[in-house]
């Protein structure tokens, strides 16, 4: 038990974190190393139930009906080691009119050669308001392929929230794929911030689906490449209802040989329903980066500055 | 004594002159002020000061405390002492104006508070703001300014420091112009603006990217207010009028 526990303390500890949520009563918290489990702890109206497999586990959670989780719940997806595989499978339902938010840290600090997949099957219920922050944390070097796909439904009047966060270390391969249908008056927001260096392949697929009358979906996008690296975003909202509406917006910052490219695809199929979208490529803006060196910046610090701004 | 000396320099841009043969003098720690028509070329004479990407193809000389700065980059010129408040400010999506504030920072220069404090605008209030379309045009150009006062550059060039400022904030823009001349810096506004020059202690005309006249504020703002903005020549100066 102890192993474990230090096994969590260290994963925390890559993220730049202590593990004082390891130790509040009041935060629930699931930690994975690999395949392990290394750390779990519940609060009222949160029910997890991990399983360990082969190359992972398979978590089911649930979030009982009218319950509000006060403080982020943490999940910890880690792997210490320098090669290997994990697999999440998770199977998420926020039950009527619960409320929960959820920091998520995936942390690879030692990677030379891993895999990180998560497939999610995500069931938010009426009224009810599901928040993911997943942000990573990677080595500097090696290769590390990151696959997490989902599938989320978004009944009426409830609200699903993501942001995936990937600033620190090399990106590596990211293979990110979020498919939501939204039902009536529901709110989907999906953020993704990626900073790609080096030979880092970079794809993020976006869908919404606004299937409910007055739904409300907001794409949002901000990716810097530099060195050799490649992003390539596909962001998709369809609206089939009236009062539907959606925004999608991506800006990409590229340096170097970097390469960027926007895919917005936009489908409207009812007349009262309204879908826009803007794209933005390109080098740092001429004007905010000569602004900063009119200060004294140097172009390199200039440029990390504003990436910086974009990427916060 | 002089502090910038632009000698002969010229630029055109997509063939067209721009900055024709312009020879001026500066005088350390004043207050200057370059007035004339649209399209006279004030402008681009900052850009060219600051040396701007687009704006360093002069032919001429710039000298700054004595010295030719023709190949040095912005950052460089900024390091020796230069810097310049634009008339509309870039905005920088995620940065807040405390990360912009402390970016231009220097040793000598006020601290941040106190600096968004001349400006008029509370620092509690502002600084965990983004420094983004969400403010008002006269709000980031306070910020502006309040970057300058941070900086305290010995040269500041100011492009139209009054454009988007109410009645109100114009004071402000003023304060924070005399506290830099106080705090030792030279001013040169680049304006349209009467109240701007009356601010200024020498005034330059230009027209056609020339200087064609400098003096008295009076003499100037007389022969601007007169002539110039009523001038049907637009930016082609009528020489045998000017220098009487």
């Amino acid at each position: 038990m102890n192993d474990k526990r230090e096994i969590a303390k260290t994963l925390y500890k890559t993220m730049g974190l202590t593990d004082a949520a390891l130790n509040d009563p009041d935060i629930a918290h699931l930690v994975i190393n690999g395949n392990m489990v290394v750390g779990a702890h519940l609060v009222p109206g949160l029910v997890v139930e991990p399983h360990e497999t082969q190359n992972g586990v398979t978590v089911a959670m649930k979030v009982l009906a009218g319950s509000i989780i006060q403080k982020p719940v943490h999940l910890c997806f880690g792997m210490l080691p320098e090669d290997g595989l994990q697999e999440i499978i998770m199977d998420v339902t926020i039950e009527e009119h619960a409320k929960v938010s959820i920091l998520a840290h995936c942390t690879f600090p030692n990677a030379k050669n891993i895999t990180h997949k998560m497939q999610a099957n995500i069931l938010i219920k009426e009224g009810a308001y599901y928040s993911y922050l997943e942000r990573h944390v990677h080595a500097p070097g090696g290769l590390i392929t990151v696959v997490p796909h989902a599938i989320v439904t978004v009944e009426k009047n409830a609200t699903f929230k993501t942001d995936f966060e990937l600033l620190r270390g090399k990106a590596g391969i990211i293979d990110i794929n979020y498919e939501t249908t939204c039902h009536e008056a529901s709110l989907l927001e999906m953020n993704a911030k990626v900073n790609g260096i080096d030979d880092d392949d970079i794809t993020i697929r976006e869908t919404g689906h606004l299937k409910g009358q007055g739904a409300v979906g907001v794409l949002t996008t901000r990716i810097a490449v530099r060195d050799n690296a490649k992003a390539t975003v596909y962001n998709t909202l369809t609206a089939h209802a009236a009062f539907a509406r959606g925004h999608v917006d991506c800006k990409e910052i590229i340096q170097d040989n970097g390469v960027a490219k926007a895919i917005p695809i936009v489908e409207v199929y009812h007349p009262k329903a309204h879908v826009t979208h803007e794209a933005a490529i390109g080098s740092v803006d001429d004007k905010q980066l000569q602004t900063l060196m009119a200060r004294g910046l140097d172009e390199e610090e200039a440029v990390d500055l504003i990436i910086q701004g974009l990427l916060s | 004594m002089t502090i910038l000396k632009l000698e002969n320099v010229s630029l055109s841009l997509d063939e067209k002159p721009i900055l024709n043969n312009l020879s001026v003098d500066f005088w350390e720690g004043h207050i200057h002020a370059i007035v004339g028509p649209n399209g006279a070329g004030k402008s681009t004479f900052s850009y060219v000061v600051m040396g701007l990407s687009g704006y360093k193809n002069i032919t001429g000389t710039i000298y700054f405390k004595g010295k030719s700065i023709n190949n040095l980059t912005v950052y460089e010129r900024a390091r020796l002492g230069i810097s310049l408040g634009w008339q509309e400010p870039a905005r920088f999506e995620g940065l807040t104006v405390a990360q912009y504030l402390k970016a231009s920072k220097k040793d000598n220069g006020m601290s941040i508070e106190e600096a968004m404090g001349v400006v008029g605008l509370q620092p509690q209030e502002y600084l965990q703001r983004a420094c983004d379309k969400t403010l008002s045009g006269g709000e980031r150009k306070r910020i502006e300014l309040a970057s300058l006062l941070v900086m305290q550059p010995e040269l500041v060039l100011l492009d139209e420091p009054d454009s988007g400022i109410d009645v109100e904030a114009l004071e402000r823009i003023f304060d924070a112009i005399n506290i830099l001349k106080e705090r030792g810096s030279t001013v040169i506004t680049i304006t349209h603006s009467m109240a701007v020059l009356k601010k200024a202690e020498h005034a330059f005309l230009m027209c056609h990217g020339s200087i064609i006249d400098k003096g008295s504020i009076d003499k100037i703002s007389g022969y601007f207010e007169n002539k110039c903005i009523p001038c049907g020549h637009k930016n082609i100066p009528v020489l045998g009028e000017v220098q009487q």
